[in-house]
Parts: C-alpha cells; sequence; structure tokens
C-alpha cells in the first residue's frame, strides 16, 4: 500500500534519509522509532506529499506521491496548527468541508469518547485536550493511509491511554494502514504489528511485533537497546 | 488500568492465558459469550489483529468456538475443559519445579517442602 524506493532526501545538502526501501501493507499498525533528527518525521511527510524526494519514488495504493495524495492520506502533524478562534465544534466543521471523505458522525462519536466539549475556544484547550483533538480530527477520516507524527508526546499517561484507546476503538484495521512515530514506545507497543527502526536516516530494522517475541523474546525496548549502541 | 504483558513471550498467547485463567476461575463460565475482538483490545489495549489471533488460537484447542454473526462462546464441552485444567495444571507444576532445580533443590526437598507448605497453610485457616 506504501512503497518507498532507494528513497533520499536531503535538506540543503544535508542527508536526512538515504537510500531508504520501504513497504507497507494494509491492515497493520506499524511504529516508525528512533532517536530525534534520524529521519521519522521526515519520512512521514515524504508520504503525506508535503516534501519531494532528492532521489527516488514514492507510491501510495500504486500512485507516485505529491501534494494531490492529500485525498488518500490523513497526516497527524507533530505541531498544533489550528485556529485559535474557532471552538472544538466549528474545528470539526473546518475539517468536514476541506476533506470529502471527513466523516462527521465518526469525528462526532470519537469526540465524545474522547471528552471533548464542543463549545470550547481552542486557544483555551489544555495540551492533552488538543492532543486529544487531533486524533479527532485525524482519524475522523476515512483515507487508506493515516500518518501520525508523534501523537503522544509531551502529554500526561491519562491522556496518552485515552489516546491509545481512541486508536485501537477507531482505526478500520480492514482498510486502513496506520505509521505513527514516537519515542513513548511502551505506551504502544501492544497496539503495534511492526516496528521500523531508523537511525542515522538509514533503516536499520523493520520487524513484526510478536515474530520478535516468538523468535527472539525480545520486546521492542530491549531489541531497540541492542540495536542502538 | 490493565495489567502488562511480559516481554519474553508473544502478547496473543499471553492473553490466551490470561482467558484461560478465566475460565478456570469460573469468571467466564462455559457456554459464555467473550468479549467482541474490538472490546477484548480495548479492555487490555492491544492490537485488534492481537486478539483476532488469540481467539483463533483458542478456537484451535476447541477451548472457545465462534459462531457466525453471533460471536464468541467458551465451550461447553466439559472433557475439553478439564483436560486444560489438568494441562495448565501440568505446566505451572513443571514450571515451579524447573526454577526449584535451578536454585538446586532435590526432588525429596521440594516434596517435604511441598507439602509441609500446603500443611501449615491449612492450619492457618483452620484458626
Amino acid at each position: 500500500m506504501i512503497e518507498l524506493n532507494q528513497v533520499t532526501k536531503k535538506y540543503m545538502g544535508k542527508v536526512a534519509l538515504r537510500d531508504v526501501d520501504l513497504q507497507l501493507t494494509k491492515g497493520k499498525i506499524v511504529g516508525l522509532v528512533g532517536p530525534n533528527g534520524s529521519g521519522k518525521s521526515t519520512t512521514l511527510k515524504l508520504i503525506a506529499g508535503l516534501i519531494h524526494p532528492t532521489k527516488g519514488h514514492i507510491t501510495v495504493n500504486g500512485v507516485e506521491v505529491d501534494h494531490r495524495i492529500a485525498s488518500q492520506v490523513s497526516y497527524l502533524s507533530e505541531l498544533d496548527e489550528y485556529y485559535g478562534f474557532y471552538n472544538v465544534g466549528q474545528t470539526i466543521d473546518f475539517y468536514a468541508s476541506q476533506f470529502p471523505d471527513f466523516n462527521k458522525e465518526k469525528a462526532e462519536e470519537i469526540r465524545a469518547f474522547m471528552k471533548l466539549d464542543p463549545n470550547a475556544k481552542l486557544k483555551h484547550l489544555s495540551k492533552g485536550n488538543r492532543g486529544r483533538l487531533k486524533i479527532v480530527l485525524t482519524l475522523a477520516r476515512e483515507v487508506p493511509v493515516i500518518l501520525m507524527d508523534e501523537p503522544l508526546s509531551g502529554l500526561d499517561p491519562m491522556v496518552r491511554d485515552s489516546i491509545v484507546k481512541g486508536l485501537i476503538s477507531y482505526i478500520d484495521l480492514e482498510n486502513q494502514v496506520v505509521l505513527i512515530t514516537t519515542h513513548e514506545i511502551k505506551e504502544i507497543e501492544f497496539i503495534l504489528d511492526e516496528f521500523i527502526a531508523i537511525k542515522d536516516g538509514e533503516i536499520i530494522g523493520h520487524h513484526n511485533v510478536e515474530q520478535l517475541r516468538t523468535e527472539q523474546n525480545m520486546s521492542i525496548v530491549e531489541w531497540m537497546t541492542n540495536s542502538y549502541q | 488500568m490493565t495489567d502488562t504483558f511480559q516481554s519474553s513471550s508473544p502478547i496473543y498467547s499471553q492473553l490466551a492465558d490470561r482467558i484461560n485463567r478465566k475460565i478456570l476461575r469460573g469468571e467466564l463460565q462455559p457456554g459464555d459469550k467473550l468479549p467482541s475482538v474490538r472490546e477484548m483490545a480495548i479492555q487490555s489495549n492491544v492490537n485488534p489483529n492481537t486478539v483476532q489471533r488469540t481467539y483463533r488460537e483458542l478456537e484451535g484447542m476447541n477451548i472457545v468456538e465462534t459462531k457466525r454473526g453471533q460471536g464468541t462462546f467458551v465451550t461447553e464441552n466439559q472433557e475439553i475443559l478439564t483436560e486444560m485444567r489438568e494441562r495448565l495444571k501440568e505446566e505451572e507444576i513443571s514450571q515451579f519445579v524447573k526454577g526449584m532445580y535451578d536454585m538446586g533443590y532435590a526432588d525429596e526437598e521440594i516434596e517435604v517442602g511441598l507439602n509441609k507448605f500446603l500443611q501449615e497453610k491449612k492450619g492457618d485457616s483452620e484458626q
């Protein structure tokens, strides 16, 4: 469903990704792990069509990725980029007006699940509730690819738990593939089918989580401790 | 909140273990319906694909059966449940004995120690 073929990305001559080959199939939740600056966000932005590879090809569902891939890809940014003067309900309406695949009923359901007040102004939302709202907006789109850049980072354990539960509840695993970058591996390990480990712009491992446990008796964290020395 | 899983064995089999233990304790009765895959995933904070695999594994052992369009149910076949009860007992004992061997205990010491422990426990609960 997602394919990267010998992808290299340079920023001002500095290599962010080098000759990356990657294949992801639908029906999976995949974690992208690695230290800061290793190329995780770059990978997501490339698949979302927000930036372009310096070399190589990226396809989603067989289609070469450019900015129009937004119709196939729901992307949760690491940043908070919303209109502070909107309230939660208006933000959901705004998203519904921008994306034809946005399912408003589903958004309403996830909003209720996340216990977000539809009348709360965005500029008054806590960081945790902004994190929850991002999940609402990202998962309410009915698209084959969901990309999430650090959905858990900087949030307290209660919020992280509600986000993990929201993911389990509202991802359509028959039709979607989800790619998540995170440092909070322990939190998310049990909901991952696969993980990809990246270091200095190169992929150093791509494993099925259960297989790793069966064959090597190792969790993701243990594997990383061994591999990132 | 949910308990966490050990890293040394696959999550699907640890989840299957938990369900088996619930059946042994009678928290799940023969013929009881298991939560749907999605519900179970939310309860245990695991991937729905993992729960699917757990249910498939348990189905393979005939401990549960899936009725089309209705869900997954604990078997009402007593023979299978009795057999599971025996099997889990043997597994647990073999773990315990292995642990004792690792620490250098001999068979007689284990036997005497276990009997003494059980006797004392009985004494405690009679007081």
